[in-house]
């Protein structure tokens, strides 16, 4: 009995160490993300100035192979901390990197593209509002998706990419989404 | 008074104060719980009226109607969209587009009656707003206003 | 450079605090008085390496490096200094790097003062302080680097949330850490006192001053935190039960009972293996306030910035830290000598019952705080505990403590007489029934919530019961003329002790009549329209954009009046920071004794005129000076002389005479 008691905060705190393993496997955010394995919307947005005509963005670029669609703007500093990765990944060539210039002047949109490199096969402009955007899903940026063979959003990353996030998270659901 | 007696008072005195607690908590919990929907769960769910709940999603754009004190808009997450009324000061970071979580309830006149407006933001990432001073402060120059 | 020295400082106090965690356990244990010296020196030694640290950082803020990413994301070069430095601690990493800068304080603070105590227990509780540094040092290099490189370097960084650009939330966070962290002397020293199988007086002499800091901080972080939500967020209210909140208030309950029941571990012996469990209890919360808030599994408006990766580190630390010790405990705890017996009526069983009272208000306040995670995980849907949760089940746990805090003081240790004190205090329970009826009246009865009756006659019981309490102890009524003498030789802690139960029965006073009173206006309001609000008329004069340091605000002005006198203006604001550009809300805040005028300005109407919110918030002064009490009685009571350090030394002595 009485070394029963002496038990009894390890029992407690064991029941609330299982809670919080199991909390930090949840999504505990307020506001689902509610695009998550719909669709990609209707959109069809214009090229970035001296890219080429026709290298914008619409549904349909987005359906027969896996992407990875990159929100970026110029205007965005964390853009630049993910970017370097962004140019590897071209290189590697796993999956084709769309980007979306997000609330830009395309102008600037492009001419940060030239002082930073440019990872992506093709890029849609979305300037302000952003409306085709936030239809996308987007809540800020950077943000990336990643869209299946039949052009439904499957994943959604918030924030800048690391090698990490790239590694552990993204190149396994691409992989199993190629298979 | 023996060693076990005041031992059996200890164990006593601490299961009658936990007794209190948890009868205080089992009445309290029911009525204090707030439940948390999405604009596509009260479409789609009948929601008793008069039920307190939150609602997340985000303030659709151009959505926003000011009159006085009153303000309505509409709180989305793309595929469906509730209406929202509100009297009062809305918070500082609430703006069309953005991330909401709407506290309150659902009325007779089928409005959503908020309470209270939380407005949230990530900082896990530059919001928008951020770099429009970049812009401002000459950082990132020709300033074209994106509004 | 001056970055990397910092990042290459902790990489060393990390390899210093791997020494000072294992040579001197292991010294103490096979009694090796060299290896147990260790202790003293790498203590300092790591302090020095975590300052240097810290200073790095701090340069790296105050000079605008905006290579370094930390400093870019969060300050920009327009900031005012006292931001600049602030924002050192307005991110995680920084926030981190404060938090195992004051730990290392503390660790070197046991080697500085600690020098009469028994060598054993000093060089335990340095490896156990050590250990608790080897694990927050691994995860600020592994997960939390605040020394990251920025490459290419922007020209202006991101600037510091204007939130955070306040004097209230500047100093808000130190405090808060130089609380949760000085907990950790107490659990350092628990362990410490486990692992020797031994607790005594000098044990609790040494921890309850520590623990009477770190509980006095604590106080301070949350007033200043709670007073910076009334002013700044322009909601009229001060306290929300946020689990930010709720991470800070929990290990302050825990605190406090510590505190109380390392007097009985002091003065009677007793308690020993339950005060032993509150100390790992309240560093316990502190950790878990640390992962609530930075892991993400809880929503909270004011949490950082999550990633799942830190949070597995944290609840790795916390299984490790608290779940270790529990276990240990589970283990040593019961062969532990058994102390003083007491009766259930006496001075000690007051202060047990206090402390089985706040240490339920403590298992309270968890769950509602982690309802919603338990609600999630059982998949009942998603949910969120409010305020009425917590004030339904809290607040009627918290009425029979104060009951008794007036009860406890007057009553004798060992065997009390309880029908004794309470004829003693016949006269302070009927001024309260008294206090309790006329504050009904006063309200118009059932005009105004029930309860306030009850809050009223609280406040009364235990302001009176204390100041009865204090007259009984310099003799004023026996003997006058020699009252002010007695009070002088008062001892201090029982002077801090008057000053903190007065400074509670304050604090229920603005407690009960903010919560019960308040008045609130909203309208759109035209230039020169009047609302009557608390007595005062408020009139809106004019509004006009105003020039700040890095921001504008649109200014309004208000002319107040009182029974048709003029009686001043106030003019709140609604600023826009340029960097970041976010629009805050400044209340303008006319205190009186009574209670505060509360004015906020809102969007301009389309149809002309302003939407403004007028409160009339009686009482809040109360709150503040309640909070004030309590700190100045804490350090009141760190002043009496049997705290000051060192004091440990006849007790150690004798028992190595003896």
């Amino acid at each position: 009995m009485r070394r029963a008691l002496f038990l009894l905060p390890v029992a407690i705190f064991a029941v609330l160490a299982l809670l919080f393993v199991k909390g930090l496997t949840m999504n505990p955010r307020d506001i689902p993300s509610v695009l998550i394995d719909r669709p990609v919307p209707e959109m069809n947005l214009a090229p970035l100035p001296g890219r080429g005509e026709a290298s914008g963005l619409a549904t349909a670029d987005l359906r027969g192979r896996v992407s990875l669609v990159n929100i970026y703007g110029s205007w965005c500093i964390a853009c630049v901390q993910e970017h370097p990765y962004l140019m590897e990944y071209k290189k590697a060539g796993i999956v084709p990197i769309h980007g979306i210039d997000w609330r830009d002047d395309p102008a600037l949109g492009a001419a940060w593209l030239k002082k930073h490199g440019d990872p992506y096969d093709r890029v849609g402009v979305d300037p302000a509002p952003g409306r085709a955007a936030v239809d996308f899903g987007v809540t800020g940026a950077p943000e990336s998706f990643i869209v299946d063979k039949a052009g439904v959003i499957r994943y959604k990353h918030i924030g800048p990419i690391s090698p990490e996030v790239w590694n552990k998270t993204l190149l396994p659901i691409i992989r199993e989404l190629q298979k | 008074m023996t060693r076990k007696q005041r031992r059996l008072y200890f164990v006593l005195l601490g299961m009658v104060t936990l007794g209190a607690a948890v009868a205080l908590v089992l009445t309290a919990i029911s009525d204090s719980l707030v439940y948390f929907y999405s604009p596509t769960d009260i479409v789609s769910q009948r929601i008793p009226e008069g039920r307190r709940m939150r609602i997340g999603g985000l303030v659709e754009e151009g959505s926003v109607k000011k009159d006085g004190k009153a303000v309505t808009f509409k709180i989305t997450d793309i595929t469906n969209a509730v209406p929202v009324a509100y009297a009062g000061i809305l918070p500082d970071l609430f703006r069309e587009g953005q991330g909401v979580v709407v506290e309150g309830r659902i009325e007779k006149d089928g409005l959503f009656h908020a309470s209270e407006v939380l407005a949230k933001h990530d900082e896990n990432y530059m919001p928008k707003e951020v770099a429009e001073a970049l812009k401002k402060s000459g950082q990132w120059n020709d300033g074209k206003q994106a509004k | 450079m001056i970055a990397e020295i910092g990042h290459f400082a902790l990489v060393l106090a990390l390899c210093v605090a791997v020494v000072q965690a294992v040579i001197p356990l292991v010294g103490a244990k096979r009694g090796m008085g060299s290896w147990m010296a260790v202790a003293g020196p790498a203590s300092a030694l790591q302090f020095l390496l975590i300052a240097i640290a810290f200073g790095a950082l701090t340069n790296a803020y105050v000079t605008s490096d905006f290579s370094v990413m930390n400093v870019a994301q969060n300050s920009h070069t327009d900031k005012p200094m006292l931001y600049k430095v602030a924002g050192v601690w307005s991110n995680h990493e920084g926030s981190l790097l404060l938090w195992i800068t004051i730990l290392a304080l503390f660790g070197y603070a046991v080697t500085l003062f600690g020098r009469n105590l028994p060598p054993g227990l000093k060089s335990r509780a340095l490896a156990v302080q050590a250990m608790i540094s080897v694990g927050f040092l691994l995860f600020i290099l592994l997960t939390s680097n605040p020394f990251a490189r920025l490459e290419p370097p922007p020209v202006n960084g991101n600037g510091l949330n204007p939130m955070l650009q306040d004097p209230g939330l500047a100093f808000h966070p130190p405090f808060l850490y130089l609380g949760y962290v000085g907990f950790s002397m107490a659990f350092s020293f628990a362990i410490a006192a486990l692992l020797e199988g031994r607790v005594d007086a000098a044990w609790a002499r040494w921890v309850r001053p520590w623990t009477l800091a770190a509980w006095v901080f604590l106080t301070c972080g949350i007033v200043l935190g709670s007073w910076w939500a009334y002013y700044t967020l322009g909601w009229g209210g001060w306290w929300y039960w946020d689990p930010v909140e709720n991470a800070s208030f929990m290990p302050w309950l825990a605190g406090t009972a510590l505190l109380h029941s390392t007097v009985v571990v002091e003065k009677r012996d007793a308690l020993k293996s339950w005060t032993i469990l509150l100390a790992i209890v309240a560093f316990g919360f502190s950790l878990l306030g640390t992962f609530l808030v930075r892991s993400g599994v809880l929503t909270s408006v004011h949490a950082f910035a999550t990633d799942p990766a830190r949070g597995v580190f944290i609840l790795m630390l916390l299984v490790l830290a608290v779940g270790g010790s529990f276990i240990l405990y589970a283990m040593r705890a019961p062969a532990m000598k058994m102390g003083g017996l007491f009766a259930p009526v006496s001075r000690e069983g007051a202060l047990l019952l206090n402390n089985v009272l706040m240490a339920t208000g403590a298992a309270t306040v968890l769950l509602g705080t982690l309802y919603p995670l338990i609600a999630d995980a059982l998949n009942l849907g998603k949910v969120s505990v409010g305020p009425p949760f917590f004030n339904a089940v809290f607040l009627p746990l918290m009425a029979p403590m104060v009951m008794v805090m007036a009860v406890a003081p007057m009553m004798a240790w060992k065997r009390g007489d309880l029908a004794g004190v309470l004829d003693r205090l016949k006269f302070v329970a009927a001024a309260a029934l008294a206090a309790g009826v006329l504050v009904w009246f006063l309200q118009g009865g059932s005009a105004g919530p029930w309860w306030t009756g009850a809050g009223f006659a609280l406040a009364t019981w235990l302001s009176l019961g204390t100041l009865i309490d204090l007259a009984e102890r310099i003799r004023l009524f026996q003997a006058p003329a020699e009252a002010l003498g007695r009070a002088i030789r008062l001892p201090r802690s029982a002077w801090g002790m008057v000053l903190a139960h007065f400074g509670v029965a304050v604090f229920i006073v603005g407690l009960t009549a903010s919560a019960a009173w308040t008045t609130e206006h909203i309208q759109s309001q035209k230039l020169g329209e009047t609302v009557m609000v608390g007595g005062f008329g408020v009139t809106l004069k004019s509004v006009e954009d105003v020039p700040g340091p890095n921001y504008t605000a649109s200014r309004a002005t208000f002319d107040i009046s009182r029974d048709g006198e003029s009686v001043g203006v106030m003019q709140p604001e609604k600023r826009t920071y340029r960097m970041p550009p976010r629009p805050t809300t400044t209340a303008a805040i006319r205190s009186g004794m009574t209670g505060d005028l509360y004015v906020v300005i809102g969007d301009a109407d389309p149809k002309g005129g302003y939407v403004t919110r007028l409160y009339f918030n009686p009482c809040i002064p109360w709150l503040w000076a309640g909070g004030a009490l309590l700190v100045i009685g804490g350090l009141v009571s760190l002043a009496d002389r049997r705290h000051r350090v060192g004091a440990p030394a006849r007790a150690a002595e004798r028992r190595v005479a003896a």
